[in-house]
């Protein structure tokens, strides 16, 4: 064996192991962003330059994937969304239990419908806000606007 | 939106055998210029485990984090071939020998050990089937880790000493020896995280704010007095200042993460400050520990007491940022480099640059069991996936700062890469657990029982 082949062995060694290194914080990365669909993909690389602020506002077609507790005991907490209703409250069968004096056991309900997420209050004694607005009948929640049961606030996430 | 990825787990463990083989084959390459003897058959049943490991955890465990097994299967690769690489020293025309003699199966016997690990991995996912259900058994695992830290003190020291090291900490029977310990912080991580969530409220809310600081109430001492009490009596009884400080980490962090309250990180970290200082003072062999640590050069210590630290500090300082290469360097001065020093040897032969590496999979494989501590919903499972990620990290720091003399040397293993079986098996019981919570964790929501449109229709009579 040369002392030049061993010496490439080695680099190749130490090249691999951190291109292991990186390809296990690209998994990390694509786990917490996610990757689904190559629509989405196609959509950044049509335009680019998309450096606007996102505006909460947008209908969000099939376009949330997550619903993250971005406030109260259960911060950081975040449920996938599928094809399911999701109830939350203090109940113990509820999707997403809250543990929080200020909800009620059968607090609110997100519903998928059309495409958009509905959320509807079941009757709660403290009410259910979607932004600065009392939910008082069945409304479609847009991304990133923060939903407020009680103590916690949820917020759809793509 | 919640999938599995099982597909991405597989490609990154096809990744991480390929690593684990051109690892192996260029330990063969650097010391002989050919490949090693028995290659195919160890990287072969090396690959057929990882193999029934993936198809396990498809069939218990569907919606585990993808990268655990990944990163868990590298590091007890390169493990391997670091073993096989220093059982060949002074064998087959290599050159050194070793302070503790290896056997010539020692590699065999390495992998053995990972089919173990392998089973008792499947083990836990088989058996437990939901986190929640270990919580029913909180002191029974209690009492099941007081007593496996405790045997190896009560025994006589020809069962229980290492040879070389003078640490009580293992049984020996027949020709094997199995580490206790190693088993007891598994089962004091669940007992931990069983008795906080039924006290965390009270630990939590009584006590007065002083300093800025909420203080707990002196009754509620209780519980942090008898952990450190515990941490102690090991240090004292069984010469081990690395399984105490895991120890007593494990229960300061838990009760951190429980009740979210810095006082008792302060707390915790003083009691430990004064008990290792105290310790230091009273007894010989801790105090020599310090000594070592903070003068290694001075006097007769570099060829005596400090020894193995200096021929460690010098092993890492010959291979530099990149290395001797696999089997290119000479690991073999430094005493016990196939267990407590294993890490010596990485740095002299795949250099900073690939001990960087495997600290920052060590880094992933944490940040991974923190992830899944977020994200499930059930308390329980919450602190005992934080407990058991950060006393990964804390052996690792342990062991590593060690090494290296940031902190005193304590001999613990290092996870997956030293050699002996009670670690591997029980780091690997541990990424079983980590992963069953990271399932719970990521599983999407129950289907309802019926799809029931606004109104539902229910039959009478």
């Amino acid at each position: 064996m040369s002392t030049l082949t061993l010496l490439l062995i080695r680099l190749a060694f130490l090249a691999i192991l951190w291109l292991f290194v990186i390809a296990a914080v690209g998994v990390v990365r694509t786990d917490m962003f996610g990757t689904s669909g190559a629509g989405r993909k196609a959509g950044r690389q049509r335009q680019p330059q998309r450096p606007r602020p996102s505006r909460p506002a947008r209908g969000g077609r099939g376009e949330a994937h997550r619903l993250l507790v971005t406030s109260g005991a259960l911060v950081g907490t975040s449920l996938g969304l599928t094809d399911q209703q999701i109830t939350v409250g203090r109940a113990n069968d509820a999707t997403l239990v809250l543990n929080d004096d200020y909800a009620s056991s059968r607090h609110a309900r997100l519903f998928p419908q059309d495409g958009q997420w509905i959320v509807e209050d079941l009757g709660s004694t403290n009410g259910t806000y979607l932004d600065r607005q009392k939910v008082t009948q069945p409304t479609p929640v847009p991304v990133g606007v923060p939903i407020r049961i009680g103590k916690t606030v949820l917020e759809l996430r793509r | 939106m919640p999938r599995g990825r099982r597909r991405t787990e597989f490609l990154m463990l096809i990744f991480a055998v390929a690593v684990v083989v051109f690892a192996y084959g260029s330990v063969g390459l650097g010391l002989n210029g050919k490949l090693p003897a028995g290659m195919a058959e160890y990287c072969g049943g090396f690959a057929v485990l990882i193999l029934v490991a993936h198809f396990a955890v498809r069939r218990f465990a569907p919606w585990a984090d993808p990268l655990m097994l990944p990163l868990a299967t590298l590091l007890n690769g390169l493990g391997i071939v670091m073993i096989y690489r220093l059982q060949e020293v002074g064998r087959n025309g290599n050159p050194g020998s070793l302070s503790v003699p290896m056997s010539a199966s020692a590699t065999a016997i390495q992998l053995m050990y990972t089919a173990i690990g392998i089973a008792g991995f499947i083990g836990v996912l088989a058996l437990i089937r939901e986190p929640r259900v270990l919580q029913r058994y909180t002191y029974t695992f209690g009492a099941i880790g007081l007593i496996l830290l405790a045997i190896p003190a009560l025994l006589p020291s020809h069962i229980s000493e290492v040879p070389g090291t003078g640490a009580k900490i293992q049984l020996a029977i027949g020709g094997f020896s199995i580490q206790p310990e190693e088993f007891a912080k598994l089962a004091l991580a669940v007992f931990f995280a069983g008795y906080l969530v039924a006290k965390r409220d009270v630990l939590a809310l009584a006590g007065r704010r002083f300093l800025g600081i909420d203080l707990p109430r002196a009754r509620d001492l209780g519980p942090v007095l008898i952990a450190w009490a515990a941490s102690l009596l090991v240090l004292v009884f069984e010469s081990d200042i690395g399984t105490s400080a895991l120890f007593f980490g494990l229960f300061v962090v838990m009760i951190y993460v429980a009740t979210q309250r810095t006082s008792w990180l302060l707390i915790g970290i003083a009691l430990f400050v004064f008990g290792s200082v105290a310790a230091s003072r009273l007894f010989g062999h801790v105090g020599e520990r310090f000594d070592i640590w903070l003068h290694p050069f001075t006097g007769s210590n570099p060829s005596g007491n400090a020894y193995q630290l200096v021929q460690g500090l010098y092993g890492m300082g010959y291979g530099g940022v990149l290395g001797r290469g696999l089997g290119g360097g000479q690991p073999y001065f430094t005493p016990l480099v196939q267990s407590d020093f294993i890490v010596t040897a990485f740095g002299e032969e795949i250099g900073l640059t690939g001990l960087m590496a495997l600290l920052i999979i060590y880094g992933l494989i944490v940040q991974r069991g923190l992830r899944a501590a977020i994200s499930t919903r059930d308390p329980f499972a919450k602190l005992l996936a934080g407990g058991l990620a950060f006393v990964l990290a804390l052996q690792v720091f342990v062991i590593v700062g060690g090494v290296t003399r940031l902190i005193p040397l304590t001999g613990i293993t290092t996870p997956f890469l030293s050699q002996g079986g009670s670690s591997l098996v029980a780091s690997w019981m541990m990424i079983g657990m980590l992963m069953r919570i990271s399932d719970t964790a990521r599983r999407p929501p129950p289907q309802a029982i019926q799809d029931e449109g606004m109104t539902q229709v229910v039959r009478i009579g």
